[in-house]
């Protein structure tokens, strides 16, 4: 199931301007690696590429090799949409489509992919919910909208929606910071339970957090503001917030900065 | 304010002298009568420069009045209301006078006989007849412009929002604003020289075309606005899932906005059904029945009417009038259906 992630030389554009600068490191295999650093360095970004959703953006275009088990991601003849489904991604604000109901919302990336049995449609979405810890709270419910619901149940929808089409990875970017601690808290456990079947990626802005749920934590700097992002160090989690080997790091988790 | 002495007269800081709630009305019924009695005087006999008088004196005497009791900036404020709702009266009296007229004029004529039955043996200037052709002719031409028109200017506007970067996207951009612009008789005229060209005579699905050529513009521009409405996140969030880019537009960016795109056809649906100039060029009207839009002069609705309004006789003004009656009933409908599907469609938050 779980695939490591080696990125070597990696550098992303947004057209003339360059994001990140390059970027090598190595994502194990079922365990949290967290990505932190101040807002612009390149977190995103660097997440985005890994899922090649950069290129998604207009003049989005990336540098190197991104390795998800020796086969690269940026190969000539790899189709995007493959890698997005393989590698599955969930975002800063949770966006279920407005027009699908839970289980539709659910059921969406296999159903418009056109690749699933109908039977099997209905214990995927339960299996899915019920891996996102939501199936009990709107199991009576799956034929409403997904938007009526808060905006911590609806992240988990998004959750559930990721992990439906089985990926390998599973990319979140800032996935609790429109949410308050209490759902903060469950998103964190379901990290917790996730991370048995897949890789994961988590970008956040809190600290806290990234000692709470990662194994491994990397820490991103830029030099100044308009210039790249990069990537100071990656390491353990408990070493990086107990003994860093890079002053920046230690300043920057100490809040001393600046 | 301090300690200072105070010179203000007033006992409060925060009230200041108003005028009571009903001077709006005081003041409009007062520049009404005054108007009234300018006009009498001077000798004024159109109800339209009474009309245009008493609203200049209520602006006037609004502001007058208000400055010298309230203060200069409560009488900004009462003329900035008080110029909305002459702007606002100016701009609903000649709707309502329209729709009263041919309500009033148009019920002489109109019953089911009338909208059933068609001018094949009834001369211009005798009684009777209907409308039957001409809403059958409507209908079909109409809706074949629909069945052209509608699906390319959703396509572009797709291709415009979803794909287009650079210069191809651009000129196409700029092609649909001039083709916005294009009056209704040069559209027919171009679909006239191809008949010619290929030596066909009038029918009424050439009017079809020239109409096409009409709604696609309109099409393209309200559908292009409702798909930019559409959220980013929900095109990524899609994209991230593994799902190809045109399943996303067909299954997630489409039905987001479609509320938005039938409204939007919808009116570009009524614009084209009273379409006079491109009908009369290329399907040439007439009094028969003729249910085949691909051969043979058709009647259409718009046309009917200048053609009864023309031939001069009292009837023929009636079943004009009444004409005029049920196209602005269906484009009415049509509005109305379209608002409906906007709600029925749109995306909904509720339901907890």
């Amino acid at each position: 199931m779980a695939k490591r992630i080696d990125v070597s030389g990696l550098t992303a554009y947004y057209s003339a301007h360059k994001a990140i600068d390059d970027i090598s490191m190595t994502v194990e295999p079922r365990s949290v690696t967290a990505f932190i650093g101040p807002s612009g360095c390149g977190k995103s970004t660097f997440l985005r590429t890994l899922n090649r959703m950069h290129e998604v953006t207009p003049g989005g275009r990336v540098e190197g090799k991104v390795l998800l088990d020796d086969e690269d991601l940026y190969g000539s003849g790899v189709d995007p949409v493959a890698v997005r489904s393989t590698i599955g991604m969930v975002f800063q604000r949770p966006n279920p489509f407005p027009t699908m109901s839970i289980f539709d919302n659910v059921a969406a990336g296999l159903r418009l992919n056109g690749s699933y049995k109908k039977a099997e449609l209905a214990d995927v979405v339960e299996k899915s919910l019920k891996g996102a810890n939501l199936w009990n709270e709107v199991k009576d419910r799956l034929n409403k909208p997904g938007s009526g619901l808060s905006g911590g149940q609806q992240q988990r929808l998004c959750i559930a929606r990721a992990i439906a089409v089985e990926p390998q990875v599973l990319l979140m970017d800032e996935p609790c910071s429109a949410l308050d601690p209490i759902s903060t808290l469950a998103i964190e456990d379901l990290i917790g339970e996730l991370k048995e079947r897949f890789t994961i990626v988590i970008v956040t802005h809190n600290m806290q957090q990234a000692a709470r749920v990662s194994d491994r934590t990397a820490f991103f700097n830029l030099s100044a503001v308009g210039q790249p992002g990069k990537l100071i160090e990656i390491d353990e989690t408990e070493r990086i917030f107990s003994n860093p080997s890079v002053q920046a790091t230690e300043d920057y988790i100490s809040g001393r900065f600046g | 304010m301090s300690h200072a002495v105070v010179t203000d007269k007033r006992p409060s800081t925060l009230r200041g002298a108003s005028l009571p709630k009903w001077f709006a009305w005081a003041t409009a019924a007062g520049s009404l009568a005054l108007a009234v009695g300018i006009g009498l005087a001077a000798g004024l006999h159109s109800k339209v420069q009474w009309g245009l008088i008493a609203s200049i004196l209520f602006v006037l005497g609004t502001y007058v009045i208000s400055a010298k009791v309230e203060g200069p900036r409560q009488a900004k404020d009462r003329v900035a209301t008080s110029v909305v709702w002459v702007a606002f009266l100016l701009a609903v009296v000649p709707l309502v006078s329209l729709v009263w007229t041919t309500v009033s004029r148009g019920v002489k004529v109109l019953d089911g006989y009338f909208l059933t039955h068609s001018m094949g043996v009834v001369a211009d200037d005798e009684v009777g007849g209907g409308i039957y052709h001409a809403i059958l002719g409507t209908a079909q031409q109409v809706g074949l412009a629909t069945l052209i028109g509608a699906p390319i200017g959703v396509l572009t506007a797709i291709y415009l929002v979803e794909y287009g970067r650079g210069k191809l996207a651009k000129s196409v951009t700029f092609f649909v604003d001039v083709m916005t612009g294009i009056p209704s008789i040069v559209a027919g005229l171009f679909i006239l020289s191809l008949m010619l060209m290929l030596d066909m005579s009038y029918f009424g699905f050439a009017g079809s075309l020239a109409l096409a050529i009409l709604m696609m513009p309109v099409v393209v521009r309200s559908t292009e606005e409702m798909l930019k409405l559409v959220p980013n996140e929900l095109r990524e969030a899609s994209l991230a899932l593994g799902v190809p880019k045109w399943r996303t537009i067909l299954k997630v960016v489409v039905p987001t906005s479609l509320g938005g795109i039938t409204t939007g056809i919808m009116l570009a649906v009524a614009r084209i059904a009273g379409e006079t100039a491109p009908i009369l060029l290329l399907v040439f009207g007439g009094n028969f029945i003729n249910s085949n839009p691909f051969e043979g002069p058709q009647q259409a609705l718009p046309l009917y009417i200048y053609q009864q309004y023309g031939a001069g006789s009292s009837a023929g003004y009636d079943r004009a009038w009444a004409a005029s009656l049920v196209l602005i009933a269906i484009v009415m409908i049509l509005n109305l259906a379209a608002r409906g599907i906007a709600r029925w469609k749109a995306p909904k938050a509720a339901g907890r």
